[in-house]
């Protein structure tokens, strides 16, 4: 399929095991929104022909049609998007973990790893949405029975794309909805050669979106430097001892809120589990725990930030009151006025 | 033992001039469905149908032994559109398992978040995946009769929603271009932002824990959902009456199509939206507060209602097998004798079950699917009963009506129906809708139903917003009880999940999960033939269903098929977590594919 300069094909795999939350969240962004998108309503932005199961008109082998053509090398330009972890479909002596529609030549489903094999090689640029296509996720928790990995571990952390773009993690579980349209509209701006290489850290994330972690974003981060913690869940303070990890998770969503400038983490009273991280959910459960770390950190904090809330708290006082001369003055007898004098 | 429920041996297909069709994978569903049929277009008529789903994660593998706490946090991953149905209905055993009860104010605020889920996942659910079924441009490829008729009928209640034909609502859910399809989308984004205001984050929430709720509860927060729920109820006006006119034109445009994915009324629901007046969670009282709660928990048998106890609810759960690739745990483990009131839980119940895959040959006169047959017991007949949730609002409605329970001003259940008030709005005066009882439990009732259930989730959610403000006034603004996990301990969670039936039963041992079985609607409607010859819901809706489509086999769709499937909301990620338990599991095959591919 010769597809026009002004448009790029994006297929996406839902797949992997996964939720599907990725494309739910696709649905839900608004910076830019989907249909934005698809549209073609951002200027100099080649339009996004997107080929997803959830949102596609066409079934089965129609909806199919597109995939098998970008396998044999008649789509120039494409961008794969994967959604769930890519399971081992080696440590089982037959079966399958994970499959995308069926060979209707052998009436053998087509394994999510067989698609990955046919089309990375021939995709612009390849894309791993959610923490579980980035790094495993929730799915590669220790005692699983699939062996299941993130999309770098199965490809290789050094993989390139054959336009010289190496993986693009999304992670999150779910990825914020705005992270991942605007990933997405950043591939399509650099595509149409208006921007350069999409920057990205050695967790293959973009980093204008996880260079900081979610604590240096987050509304209760004044709490944790007066040393006020939440003692019980419901609490408007700092709740790292409740088991928030956002001192050290890399993070936008203090920031960005979840969506539409609304909800959130530990910034609207939900502890920060990790989510985005690489080590999610391993690393961090039990969730409920106050994290090994903060146990210094939040003590080494206390004598500076009680005594600097107790001269703040003086400060705040004198400035909650107004100046002595913004009053009425009371009514004084003829002749004795001041100003009359 | 009745044999209702059962289908007759089927004619030999050589008999009949049978087209195999499939269509692998579903679209417009979440998660991965392959559906595969042997069709009559002779008679016009689906003889044969096989659904497959094509993933395995292995959630009850990977949790035993893990912290009950953290039960809600992985169960919420099941699902990428309703996991926070999952979160509720875990925090709602695990209450039951540490003894903790949530404040009022945490409980309204759940409830809060779920209606808002409710709004949410049936409007893009509806307008953005099975309203394209009902678009121009499907219509047009599937039936252009139909299509023509659609230009030249007025629609009836075209002063209500502004659409002055059919066409012109089927033109307006086109995708992507169609106004109406946009419109859509970008409320369901409004009500994730209510959703995210009460639970934090959607899909999987931030502020859900046991014993109630992180969210700190502001006059702001409970503004702020208010003025976007008030949006939401004004869109409802028009939204209701649209949907019923696109509805009753199918009915009219295509006489018999009410067999379309028709099945026996055999409907459950577990209910949803717990009342904190009356709900402490504890088992002993469970059938007391499972009546209080605000969608009413029921079995529905031919239109009759069995039951609204959620403690025979619960004895009556059996996972059966049968043509699902497992050996029976008949010589395993049995980890509750007796409920906490002293029945006898069968050894087929979730909270006993440990699951033995045996990988095999498909055979579709024998094993064909990793998916277990979950069945209700009805001991009246002795019946193990196949019920479906009809995609959840149908069955939701259903029960709740015939209950009679539900009066809370802007909801009052009659006995025959239910009755949805909305307030008047910025540019509406207010509207009274009746959800009544239909005649068929089919494809066309099971997606009005869906409509329906919107509007009463936004006027259970304004009853709630009520209660939420008088705590909030009264200075009780504590969101959240404390609880020590005990060493030894089981509970049981039950809940709506938007698609239907959502139980999650856990066994504590040693403060670790030692057993943990979900079970969502899915594999409620996904089951095959069970060990007595049962079909699953999918299978028995789409077997018999009449072609209406006008193409031929060259250029079928399977329109009807798809609009039968569809109705009924399948989830597959919530349906195929469990092909796992206890054993190793050694090999999980694609299920069933028949036909040139068999053997």
């Amino acid at each position: 399929m010769a597809e026009s300069a002004d448009e790029i094909v994006v297929l996406w795999i839902t797949a992997g095991l996964g939720c599907d939350g990725e494309t739910i969240a696709l649905t839900g962004a608004t910076q830019p929104s989907l249909e934005e998108l698809i549209l073609g309503g951002l200027p100099g932005i080649p339009r996004l022909v997107l080929h997803n199961p959830l949102l596609a008109y066409e079934v089965g082998e129609e909806f199919l049609a597109p995939f098998h053509r970008a396998a044999r090398g008649e789509i120039d330009r494409f961008i794969l998007v994967i959604e769930g972890s890519i399971p081992d479909e080696t440590n089982k002596p037959e079966g399958y973990w994970a499959a995308f529609g069926v060979d209707q030549q052998t009436g053998q489903p087509i394994t999510t790893c067989e698609w990955i094999d046919r089309l990375a090689p021939k995709a612009w640029a390849v894309v791993a949405v959610g923490t579980c296509a980035a790094y495993g996720g929730i799915h590669a928790m220790e005692g699983n029975p699939t062996g299941c990995m993130g999309l770098a571990d199965y490809l290789g952390w050094d993989w390139r794309s054959r336009a010289g773009i190496p993986i693009v993690n999304v992670p999150g579980c779910p990825t914020l909805p705005d992270n991942l349209t605007e990933t997405l509209l950043y591939l399509l701006r650099q595509a149409a050669g208006l921007a350069p290489m999409i920057p990205l850290d050695d967790q293959l994330r973009p980093t204008w979106l996880f260079e900081q972690t979610a604590h240096e974003g987050c509304n209760r981060g004044g709490y944790y430097e007066q040393a006020e913690f939440g003692e019980e869940y419901g609490s408007p303070k700092c709740i790292v001892k409740l088991g928030c990890w956002g001192p050290v998770v890399q993070c936008n969503v203090g920031r960005r809120s979840w969506l539409g400038g609304v909800g959130g983490c530990a910034n609207v009273g939900g502890i920060c589990i990790g989510c985005t991280m690489p080590s999610f959910p391993d690393k961090f459960m039990p969730f409920m725990n106050q994290p090994p770390g903060s146990l210094l950190s939040s003590h080494a904090v206390a004598t500076y930030g009680r005594a600097v809330h107790a001269l703040r708290r003086f400060t705040q006082a004198s400035l909650n009151k107004e100046p002595s001369w913004r009053q009425k003055k009371p009514v004084q007898a003829a002749g004795s006025d001041s100003r009359n004098r | 033992m009745s044999t209702m429920t059962r289908t007759k041996p089927e004619a030999p297909a050589a008999t009949r001039n049978l087209v195999e069709m499939n269509w692998d994978p579903i679209t417009r569903i979440v998660g991965s469905l392959g559906i595969y049929t042997k069709i009559d277009f002779k008679n016009r008529e689906v003889a044969e149908c096989y659904s497959t789903s094509s993933i395995f994660r292995g959630y009850s593998i990977f949790m035993k032994g893990k912290d009950p706490r953290d039960a809600h946090f992985i169960t919420s991953r099941i699902c990428g559109i309703c996991g926070d149905n999952h979160a509720t209905c875990a925090i709602y055993a695990q209450n039951m398992a540490f003894g903790v009860r949530p404040p009022a104010l945490g409980e309204w605020i759940i409830n809060l978040g779920e209606a808002a889920e409710y709004m949410f996942d049936h409007n893009i659910y509806q307008d953005n995946l099975v309203g394209v079924d009902f678009c121009e441009q499907m219509v047009k490829e599937t039936n252009p009769s139909v299509w023509e008729k659609a230009q030249k009928t007025e629609a009836p209640n075209a002063a209500l929603h502004g659409y002055r034909r059919i066409s012109d609502i089927m033109t307006a859910l086109n995708p992507f271009t169609g106004e109406f399809y946009r419109e859509a989308l970008l409320m369901s984004r409004l009500t994730r932002e209510m959703f995210c205001l009460m639970e934090g984050r959607h899909v999987h929430p931030s502020t859900l824990y046991p014993g109630g709720v992180g969210t700190v509860p502001t006059i702001q927060l409970f503004t702020d959902y208010l003025v976007r729920l008030m949006k939401y109820v004004e869109f409802m006006k028009k939204v209701v009456p649209m949907h019923d006119d696109l509805f009753d034109f199918f009915y009219e445009a295509l006489p018999g199509y009410e067999r379309v994915g028709q099945r026996r009324v055999l409907l459950g629901c577990w209910g949803s939206f717990n009342n904190p007046d009356v709900c402490d969670y504890t088992y002993e009282r469970m059938t007391e507060w499972g009546n209080a709660m605000y969608v009413t928990p029921g079995v529905v048998v031919d239109g009759q209602l069995v039951t609204t106890d959620l403690v025979k609810i619960n004895l009556g759960i059996r996972i059966l097998l049968g043509s699902s690739y497992y050996e029976d745990w008949e010589n395993a483990e049995t980890f509750v004798q007796r409920d906490p009131l002293g029945n006898p839980v069968d050894k087929r119940h979730p909270w006993n079950q440990t699951t033995i895959p045996k990988p095999q040959k498909r055979d579709f006169q024998d094993k064909y699917t990793w998916v277990m047959s979950p069945r209700w017991y009805d001991e009246r007949t002795g019946d193990y009963l196949a019920l479906d949730t009809g995609g959840g609002p149908i069955a939701r409605f259903w029960a709740t009506a015939l209950a009679g329970k539900v009066d809370i001003g802007y909801i009052k259940a009659t006995g025959q129906s239910v009755k949805i008030y909305l307030p008047k709005t910025a540019t509406k005066p207010e509207v009274e809708f009746e959800w009544k009882i239909p005649k068929w439990s089919n494809a066309i009732e099971r997606d009005r139903a869906r409509t329906y259930f919107q509007a009463y989730a936004a006027a259970a959610a304004l009853y709630f917003l009520e209660k939420v403000m008088a705590e909030v006034h009264a200075g009780r603004t504590k969101t959240w009880s404390e609880f020590k996990v005990p060493d030894e301990a089981i509970g049981c969670g039950f809940h709506e999940a938007v698609r239907g039936v959502l139980s999650h039963h856990v066994v504590i041992r040693d403060g670790k999960i030692a057993n943990y079985h979900p079970y969502p609607p899915t594999p409620w409607n996904a089951s095959p033939r069970d060990i007595y010859g049962t079909p699953g819901p999918y299978e028995d809706a789409v077997q018999n269903t009449p072609i209406f489509e006008e193409n031929g086999p060259d250029k079928f769709k399977g329109i009807d098929i798809m609009r039968a499937v569809r109705s009924f909301d399948p989830c597959l990620p919530c349906g195929v977590h469990m092909y796992l338990g206890g054993g190793k599991v050694l090999e999980v095959r694609h299920s069933p594919v028949f036909g040139p591919f068999g053997k």
